[in-house]
């Protein structure tokens, strides 16, 4: 299979050899890029800020909750609070995180090939993105909105200034830019399958793809069928709310609860375009720094489309006290249970990739172990979730909310934390300095045990979710659970300083500071703008560390973990 | 009679039949996942404590790789298998309970509720609604559960029952109380300002108590008001605004403020005998008429400033007494 040229043009003037960050300069040459690698970045800029900016609302609402009755805001900017909280974190930052950046930088070069299949749908879906975006902030300038991120019938439809029993005007162009989100992802997922099957470089079989891009590809499934569901129904909220159709709001003769199928039958499988690309890069993690072949490589790569597939079958149970028949919530119960078989063999096979493996505690390994033990946490408590009798009582209280975190932030947020401490030095051509890294990443986990872990008790024993005050029996968990979250935030500010540092004076980073077999760690840190500097063809897979030379493991090594040592061995060895 | 107790750290007191099932499944699931956890858990730890890396390899240049991995399907096909058969286990312990839960006892004691934002009210039958809800105790209960404006969620932790109070549509709980004692019902599904509110008290009665309770129930009590005095017209009157939740959105005495900031409603002291300027421009002269229907059917006149929140109609929720008695305390409101 030969590589494909990208879009004509494209080609020109660009030197095979000099590194993508080096080629043409300016902001306009980064504006206008066709380079995977350039938009992914812009990418990880835009989702780092929204990150930010979500985890800054979360810190408010925190401390809101600290003390009984009003502590630092009224109940209506409270509920602002959680609302933009939840909007942004899974609209601008868990969907598009790990694909549209780490999975846009890295996949094109996982794959030996040049760029992804359709550059200028690439550079367009992260302008849609932009576009969404800016829908969300004319929305929360004007007067935000209090809906939740799931934005239910009829308080999302029905406006007081019409009669209406719900929520402010704002909800429309909230709604809007979700659907505008939603197009961007759409065009993420249509490229990345076209890339995975049109650009693999030649020897390069399916067998042989990572596990990470396994896991894109199950994610672009997903992002293909579910995410147009999302936009009729928000379609439908628009015309119910601007022409007084009715579809969802009684009122107008509409099903309230009609509104909740639709929405799950997106957001349920929503949840599994944010953590498989998650688990797809603590699979590579787990291989890297065990220097060991996935072990049950296919049943890892073979989970993830089973993950994709079954996420469209388990909806319903978000409704099970909403009103559904006896008969459809034993179905979807058993259907959820389902999900747990492919969830456990990933989980199964990293740990047996441990066994004999040659581990490395390095930063990115230890994102990677946190991953499986909150991820399995997260996991264990969705089985009280899917388990009937415990869904009743548990239901829209504090442990759903802990379980999504510890599925949401122990998965993805892990994943994504991983991966950026793995291929930073590939992408920004830097190194960081491993003991902040280790440092934030020690508060990171701690703050988020502390945080979350008391909510599941708060939530057992009865703290209904979304509220902006709470009977005095469970105040002392509510403060347990804020300190926790100055710690959390403690830890990324680490992070973020670690990083920032790295960029401006970082290391240099040799071409494979890991010691992976994988091929992106056969091209230079950073890669040029064609990834390799000739066509690659690959003899072996990326988890053969059986046949990986030393050469192909050591070129320019210098350990991140003992800078001084590994230098002056390097200067030795040189 | 039993009282209310603590089954675990991790559950609120067990009030009713609903909530040893429930219970069950629960620590059931608990102990499943503790030890499922704690295997994962150690089994990582003393694989990576086992086959962790030798730091000096990597000065001396020689890559130390982990074993070859080799092809498992049997390992696969167990760890597929063996969490298979727990999920059936685990699905029939949930929905059996759940049915259990579901099942209403033959001729139980029928309650509407009603829900709107932001609170509950209960009727017994007879007309008049209670802002908590009174049980006897050992006696099976139907609640027949409705929404007037959006969509709530009926929550009693300690009965473990959870049902969402839909717009247009009727749903059910059903239990029997088992101890005597004192619970909340919370509204689970987000509903707006004051979701956090919309509390109502529970009591579970023994059954003498419980009688004088519905005798006594929509009329005049000798004492009302906390602390208690003796009740008069507007006492009631004050009281009732408090049980009705009119505070949520007048503010305490119907002052316009809510803590600190300007109340969702208007300002009601002062109001009577004077000019009310309306959204459409004309105004109204504040008498007992208008009272009461801004209390019945709210939207016939809209104060001038809040054509953006709705205050959900009383219609039904008072007797003709209680309605007097509102309306004397609010016309007292200086
Ligand atoms: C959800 C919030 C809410 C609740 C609860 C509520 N109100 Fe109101 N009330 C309003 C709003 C908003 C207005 C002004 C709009 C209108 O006239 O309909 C209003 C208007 C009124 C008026 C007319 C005031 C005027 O200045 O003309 C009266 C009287 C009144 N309410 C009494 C009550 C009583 C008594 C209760 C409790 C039984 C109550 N309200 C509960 C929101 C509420
Ligand atoms: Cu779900
Ligand atoms: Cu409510």
């Amino acid at each position: 299979m030969a590589a494909i040229t990208t879009a004509p043009g494209y080609h020109e003037e660009v030197d095979p050899n000099a590194s993508y960050l080096e080629n043409k300069k300016g902001l306009l040459s980064w504006l206008f890029t066709l380079d995977h690698k350039r938009i992914g970045v812009m990418y990880l800029l835009s989702v780092i800020i929204a990150f930010t900016l979500g985890g800054l609302f979360a810190l408010l609402m925190r401390a809101e909750l600290l003390t009984r009755g009003r502590t630092l805001m009224d109940a209506d900017t409270y509920n602002k609070m959680f609302s933009l909280h939840g909007v942004i974190m899974v609209f601008l930052f868990l969907i598009p995180a790990i694909p549209a950046s780490l999975g846009n930088i890295l996949l094109p070069i996982q794959l030996g090939a040049k760029d992804v299949a359709f550059p200028r749908l690439n550079l367009l879906s992260y302008y849609i993105y932009v576009f969404g975006a800016c829908f969300g902030i004319y929305s929360m300038i004007h007067g935000g909105v209090d809906t939740g991120w799931t934005f239910y019938t009829p308080y999302s439809t029905s406006d007081p200034a019409h009669g209406g029993v719900g929520s402010s005007s704002a909800v429309i162009p909230m709604t809007l830019a979700v659907l505008v989100l939603g197009f961007s992802s759409v065009l993420t997922g249509v490229n990345f399958i076209a890339t995975i099957h049109k650009m693999r470089a030649p020897g390069l079989s399916w067998r042989r793809l990572s596990l990470f891009a396994w896991s894109l590809y199950a994610t672009a499934i997903i992002q293909i069928l579910a995410t147009p569901v999302l936009a009729i129904t928000f379609l439908l909220l628009t015309l119910e709310r601007f022409l007084g159709i009715g579809i969802f709001d009684p009122r107008l003769g509409g099903d309230p609860v009609l509104y909740q199928h639709f929405f799950w039958f997106y957001s349920h499988p929503a949840v599994y375009i944010m953590i498989v690309p998650g688990m797809g890069i603590v699979s590579d993690l787990i291989a890297t720094f065990s220097r060991r072949e996935p072990f049950g490589y296919m049943a890892i790569a073979m989970s993830s489309i089973a993950l994709a597939l079954l996420g469209f079958l388990v909806w319903g149970h978000h409704l099970f006290v909403a009103g559904m028949s006896e008969y459809a919530t034993m179905v979807f119960s058993a259907l959820t249970f389902l999900v747990a078989i492919p969830s456990g063999v990933k989980v199964f096979n990293w740990i047996a990739t441990l066994y004999k493996g040659s581990i490395s505690l390095q930063s990115p390994m230890l994102w990677a172990l946190s991953f499986i033990f909150l991820f399995t946490i997260g996991g264990l408590t969705g089985l009280f979730l899917g388990m009937l009798a415990v869904d009743v009582h548990l239901h829209d209280t504090y442990f759903v909310v802990a379980h999504f975190h510890y599925v949401m932030v122990g998965g993805t947020v892990m994943g994504f934390f991983g991966g950026l401490h793995y291929w930073w030095p590939k992408f920004t051509g830097r190194l960081y300095d491993e003991k902040w890294a280790v440092a934030g990443w020690f508060f990171v986990f701690v703050g988020f045990n502390v945080t979350f872990l008391v909510q599941f008790l708060l939530g057992s024993r009865g703290m209904p979710r979304r509220y902006y005050d709470y009977l005095p029996q469970y105040e002392s968990l509510h403060q347990i659970s804020t300190v926790g979250s100055w710690i959390l935030g403690l830890g990324f500010l680490i992070l973020a300083a670690m990083f920032v540092r790295s960029l401006f004076s970082g290391k240099p980073a040799p071409r494979n500071p890991w010691g992976s077999a994988a091929y992106e760690w056969l091209t230079p840190s950073p890669p040029p703008t064609f990834n390799f500097a000739k066509d690659p063809v690959f003899e072996r897979g990326p988890y053969d560390y059986q046949v990986a030379t030393d050469e192909e493991l050591y070129d320019g090594f210098d350990d991140p973990l003992f800078p001084e040592k590994g230098v002056a061995e390097g200067e030795a060895r040189a | 009679m039993m009282q209310p107790q603590a089954s675990s750290w991790q559950l609120p007191p067990a009030m009713a039949d609903t909530a040893a099932p429930m219970d069950g499944a629960f620590h059931f699931i608990f102990w499943f996942s503790v030890v499922f956890a704690v295997l994962v858990i150690a089994v990582t730890l003393l694989f990576i404590q086992k086959y962790r890396r030798q730091k000096s390899d990597q000065r001396s240049g020689k890559a130390e790789k982990g074993a070859p991995t080799p092809s498992r399907n049997k390992l696969e096909i167990l760890w597929t298998v063996v969490p298979t058969l727990f999920i059936i286990v685990l699905f029939h312990v949930g929905f059996s309970a759940y049915i259990h839960n579901v099942t209403a006892a033959e001729g139980a004691t029928e309650i509407r509720v009603f829900a709107k934002k932001w609170s509950w009210e209960f009727e017994y039958g007879g007309g008049a609604r209670s802002p908590d809800l009174h049980l006897e105790v050992n006696k099976p209960y139907k609640l027949i559960l409705s929404s007037e404006d959006v969509i709530h969620s009926f929550f009693i932790p300690e009965f473990r029952v959870k049902r969402d109070a839909v717009p247009g549509q009727y749903s059910f709980v059903a239990f029997t109380p088992t101890a005597v004692g004192e619970a909340h019902v919370f509204c689970a599904e987000y509903c707006g300002t004051n979701h956090s509110a919309m509390l109502a008290k529970v009591f579970v009665e023994e059954p003498a108590k419980h009688e004088e309770f519905l005798a006594s129930f929509g009329r005049k009590p000798k004492l009302c008001g906390t602390p208690p005095v003796e009740c008069t017209e507007e006492k009631w009157g004050e009281s009732l605004f408090t049980e009705k939740a009119c505070f949520t959105c007048h503010g305490t005495g119907g002052d316009g403020k809510l803590g600190g900031s300007p109340s969702p409603g208007p300002k009601l002291a002062g109001i009577f005998g004077h000019d009310q300027p309306l959204q459409d421009g004309s105004t109204v002269h504040v008498d007992e008429n208008y009272v009461r229907e801004s209390i019945l059917k709210p939207n016939a006149k809209i104060v001038a400033g809040y054509a953006n929140v709705q205050m959900p109609p009383f219609a039904g929720s008072f007797t003709d007494d209680q309605l007097e008695a509102v309306i004397a305390y609010i016309k007292s409101l200086k």
